[in-house]
């Protein structure tokens, strides 16, 4: 599969390694005609808002919308708050606005309060949850089930074929998850 | 040990630029702008320069209201080898710690033990030996040193081909031949069989020190920055927030040169700049 992964900042090089340690091809998406091609994309962490300006700028933010609302996607941290329809604190505007949720930005703190641990992910056994300056699920829509939770926090959401996490699969050498996207 | 969740916050700022700030409204304007992160800070490099004195530690009240002001991570300086200052820094809990050459320095013979930290550093370097030693002491993250305050890229080209040449070195050579250059180097030897096997540095590197345009951030990238930190470069140049929003599409689009010609126009005057063979005091030789 060709796999696009949003390359405007960012954990971009963990994403790619990870879809290419599966087989696949990873392919760095800046400019609307990147998305030419791919059978799936992820949008990864790093600081949204400056994803959100850079997405503007580079005039990627209604084609990769069309895009995410047709294809495979998957969202992690910052990623997550570019899918999110409602943003806490309430007020911000969404990016994507494509996945029937609410997320609170830096639910946690600073990065101080940033944290580790390991949960069940979508049935994935004993994954390691790796949060820093993470946000979190503060209501899902009808047609969105919870696939991870943290201490009852949701971190973990599946909308078909539309994925959301608030942690770094990319940052730890686990490839579950990943695979289990890329299925 | 936060060692992975520290290095995980400087991984998550790769590809964006990080902003010198003085007060909450220059801070607003740089997260509207697209950085990924704003450093507070009393007087910008070039005002330190000109106005000479002790540079220490903003005042706590200063950064408390640029945390309040932005969402984006907030970084702020402490003078080398002050772990009281750092100490204090992290009792705010602001985000990541710069033990900075462009204050004046607090130790002269050693650097912050940073191991000691719950929060995450970032240390200057001329070189990989210097880089290396900073990432043994704790840095989550380096940068090159550059030379702050003058909007004069070279030092920080120079530091970022020195480092870049010396992992090379180390890349190719056998094994029999590391712990004389680690030796060379003055750096721990685990550290340059970790260079060796990673074929890099084990931390995120970013430019800073002297950068002053978009072409100086896509100079720097594609030099091999993870990222570059602008200093003065930005809030003394004549058309603050669009210089800035600028600098950020040009390290995000740093290998576009059609992209680069059309975000560079019209940008205004750039900060002056200085000559480093003319400077009373240069930064980059701070620290060890």
């Amino acid at each position: 599969m060709r796999v696009g992964v949003l390359a405007l900042q960012g954990a971009v090089r963990e994403h790619l390694r990870a879809v290419q340690r599966l087989g696949h091809t990873g392919i760095e998406v800046r400019l609307p005609h990147h998305l030419h091609g791919l059978d799936a994309i992820i949008l990864p962490g790093g600081e949204s808002t400056a994803m959100r300006r850079l997405l503007d700028k580079a005039e990627l933010l209604l084609p990769l919308r069309e895009f995410v609302l047709r294809k495979p996607t998957l969202g992690t941290c910052a990623g997550a708050i570019l899918l999110a329809k409602r943003l806490e604190p309430a007020g911000e505007a969404p990016v994507l606005g494509v996945l029937d949720v609410t997320v609170q930005r830096n639910a946690y703190g600073s990065q101080m309060d940033s944290f580790t641990g390991a949960g069940d992910v979508a049935g994935v056994s004993d994954f390691p949850l790796v949060f820093i300056r993470a946000p979190r699920f503060t209501a899902l829509g009808p047609n969105v089930s919870a696939v991870a939770l943290w201490q009852n926090h949701i971190v973990g959401v599946r909308a078909g074929l539309l994925w959301a996490l608030a942690f770094h699969p990319e940052l730890t050498e686990d490839l579950r998850l990943h695979a289990m996207f890329l299925r | 040990m936060r060692t992975g969740l520290n290095r995980g916050l400087a991984e998550m700022l790769k590809g964006g630029v990080i902003m010198d700030v003085v007060n909450a409204e220059h801070a607003r304007i740089a997260e509207e702008a697209g950085a990924v992160a704003v450093m507070a800070l009393e007087r910008v490099p070039a005002d330190i320069r000109k106005q000479g004195g002790v540079a220490r530690m903003s005042d706590p009240e200063l950064i408390i209201a640029i945390k309040e002001a932005v969402s984006i991570p907030v970084m702020a300086k402490v003078r080398i080898g002050h772990f009281v200052e750092a100490q204090i820094l992290e009792a705010l809990r602001i985000d990541f710690i710069d033990e900075s050459e462009v204050l004046t320095m607090a130790d002269e013979q050693f650097h912050i033990d940073k191991h000691r930290f719950s929060i995450p550093f970032v240390c200057g370097a001329r070189n990989l030996g210097e880089a290396l030693r900073r990432i043994g002491e704790g840095a989550a993250m380096v940068r090159t040193k550059g030379e702050a305050g003058t909007g004069n890229v070279v030092e920080a080209v120079r530091h970022m081909r020195a480092i870049q040449s010396e992992i090379r070195r180390i890349t190719l050579a056998p094994d029999e031949e590391l712990m004389t250059i680690a030796k060379e180097l003055g750096a721990p030897f685990p550290l340059v069989q970790e260079v060796k096997q990673l074929g890099g540095l084990p931390v995120v590197n970013f430019a800073a020190g002297g950068l002053a345009t978009p072409a100086d951030a896509a100079l720097m990238m594609q030099l091999g920055c993870d990222g570059v930190f602008v200093g003065s470069g930005i809030f003394k140049s004549a058309d603050p927030a669009r210089r800035a929003a600028a600098i950020v599409q040009a390290t995000a689009h740093f290998r576009d040169a059609e992209r680069l010609a059309h975000i560079s126009r019209g940008l205004g005057e750039a900060m002056p700049g200085l000559e480093i063979s003319g400077l009373a005091a240069t930064y980059a030789q701070r620290g060890h």
